[in-house]
């Protein structure tokens, strides 16, 4: 079985967001960058998954600017076999996104296709779903626990009443969610072997499909701000507050 | 031309949210009409038509309707799609499994989790786990939207009197198979809905000192939050996790206790009506945001806290 794992640089999660003084978007420059966090849960079941015999190659796959890189290089370093990087520049829309992952689907024929749930940038939540019905491929989102049984596929999703199980077949998409494991950290032998590792390297235009963004981002503000609390001095004042004031309790 | 809503609901009743959803549908156009996907939701089907703001109700049966796998929903909505401008649902798990199936299908490019419907082409919407809102404006001719519930008030359940009109089943989809869902039954309020979160950090300690959290969050009819580093030290399971990386909870009360309030735990809770911090770092930067703060040992003010509580003729539930 082989398995595709698309991986997404987004600003690492404990940055400070600042929104450009224009209004166009948030600053990047200077920015620590770092793979969407539960992309790193989807690569670590895909190596779990290999290294149970159950999968014999896996494939990292980006798409971004060339610094893109960088993130498919770290997915190299904890596991994965080769990479592929689509070169796009400029902000590309999940349904674009899912537009090329389904060309480079075609092209490596995977059994399995795993991605995050989410990317914590644009907050959109879609890829992998749009890829999924660009394939007609069964869907399982928000997985937090994944069994292979008899070349199917029972995903346990987390929903908001609590767990669902649903069995798939082969060949399928897969969305992680952070509880679905532990993502390990890259030893430095192995950020070592992995610079040897081979990445493809490919342009948008190459794979023939329109990645104009059809969503037009008129501006970006920052959240409004809150008006300064107050220091209460005691518990009672503190519950006297809440009782009478916010009226919450 | 008109909206068209994607009721949530259990088969017998309507899920809550979709009450909200119905609200936004009708900020964008007048004439909302509501879709039903399921399996003997007659009942589900009948609220829906007494909905405030719902013109029209369309009802789809089929026994493999009944789990609301979406590999099965999307065809019946594609096939519908062709009489309307908007396809709106909720931005919770069932909304977000759903939407994108149906906005690939229509070649559209989904908006996601909307707070606030500014013209019916143009939205408003946080990125960044809400560090930044984006007002986008979408050019496909047909829009796929989902809505935060939170930021929509519930529609009134009664006053309307729409027609229900049945409409045939599409093909199953034989690829996935609902196996089983195990609802978590609590007598806590859900994480995401709760009224009221009171959450614990690493100044708790040890997952032993939660039982100070639990006993606060049982008093005050709260859910139980963390932060990260709450979770990362393994006191408390990451389902709780509250942040960036967690659940985004917008209750009317937040209480943080021992939580430093790193800008990843912010991102998750700092839309909050009321925020109380109890630490005894006075720097910590969750007291930037609290409306209410209070420089203390924890283990001695929660405690206290309790104490308080119990003073009290009532506590709002």
């Amino acid at each position: 079985m082989k398995i595709l794992v698309a991986v997404k640089r987004v600003i690492d999660y404990n940055v400070q967001i600042r929104v450009k003084e224009d209004n166009s978007g948030v600053v990047t420059d200077n920015v620590k960058m770092s793979t969407n966090p539960p992309d790193d849960n989807a690569i670590e079941e895909a190596v779990k998954i290999k290294e149970a015999g159950k999968a014999t190659e896996v494939v990292a796959v980006s798409i971004g600017e060339e610094k893109a890189q960088e993130t498919v290089r770290k997915a190299l370093a904890v596991g994965a076999d080769r990479g592929i990087l689509v070169k796009t520049e400029g902000v590309v829309e999940p349904l674009s996104v899912s537009k090329l992952l389904q060309k480079i689907v075609e092209k490596e024929k995977p059994d399995l296709v795993f991605m995050g749930k989410q990317a914590i940038d644009d907050d959109c939540n879609q890829t992998g779903q749009m890829l999924s019905a660009l394939l007609n491929w069964p869907q399982a989102t928000f997985a937090s626990k994944i069994e292979i049984k008899d070349g199917k596929l029972e995903v346990t999703r987390e929903i908001d009443e609590g767990l669902e199980t649903i069995e798939i077949n082969v060949p399928a998409i897969v969305t992680c969610d952070l509880r679905l494991n532990e993502p390990r950290y890259a030893s430095l032998p192995n950020i070592m072997k992995a610079k040897k590792k081979p990445i493809e390297q490919l342009n948008a235009s190459d794979l023939g499909v329109d990645i104009s963004p059809r969503i037009e981002q008129i501006k970006v503000e920052e959240p409004p701000k809150r008006k300064a609390g107050i220091k209460v001095s005691s518990v009672s004042e503190l519950v006297q507050k809440l009782k009478n004031e916010a009226k919450v309790i | 031309m008109s909206v068209l809503l994607i009721a949530e609901h259990n088969n017998k009743e309507l899920r809550p949210f979709t009450l909200n959803a119905a609200t936004a549908a009708s900020q964008i156009d007048n004439d909302v009409h509501a879709v039903i996907i399921g399996h003997k939701c007659e009942e589900a089907a009948k609220a829906l038509s007494k909905l405030e703001f719902v013109k029209k109700v369309i009802q789809v049966e089929a026994a493999y309707y009944e789990n609301f796998v979406a590999e099965n929903f999307a065809p019946v909505i594609v096939k519908l799609a062709s009489n309307y401008s908007h396809i709106i649902s909720s931005a919770n798990t069932f909304g977000k499994n759903l939407m994108p199936r149906i906005a690939a299908a229509l070649d559209t490019s989904q908006i996601s989790d909307i707070t606030k419907v500014i013209a019916p082409d143009t939205f408003l919407r946080p990125i960044y786990a809400g560090n930044a809102f984006a007002t986008v404006k979408s050019k496909d001719t047909k829009k796929c939207v989902t809505i935060r519930p939170t930021s929509f008030d519930p529609c009134e359940s009664s006053g309307g009197s729409a027609q229900i009109e049945k409409v045939e089943a599409s093909e199953e989809f034989s690829k996935t198979k609902f196996v089983k869902r195990e609802e978590v039954k609590s007598d806590r309020p859900e994480l995401g809905t709760a009224r009221v979160v009171v959450s614990g950090g690493r100044g708790m300690q040890s997952g032993d000192n939660f039982k100070l959290i639990t006993s606060l969050a049982d008093k005050l009819n709260a859910a139980i939050g963390a932060s990260r580093a709450a979770v990362d030290a393994g006191y408390i399971s990451n389902d709780h996790q509250v942040g960036q990386t967690g659940k985004v909870v917008v209750p009317d009360l937040y209480i943080a206790v021992g939580i430093s309030g790193a800008i990843q735990h912010l991102a998750g809770m700092k839309e909050s009506k009321v925020i109380v911090a109890i630490n005894k770092d006075g720097e910590a930067p969750i007291f930037s945001v609290a409306d209410y703060g209070l420089e203390a040992d924890l283990f001695e003010a929660v405690p206290q806290f309790l104490e308080e509580l119990n003073k009290l003729n009532t506590i709002q539930k």
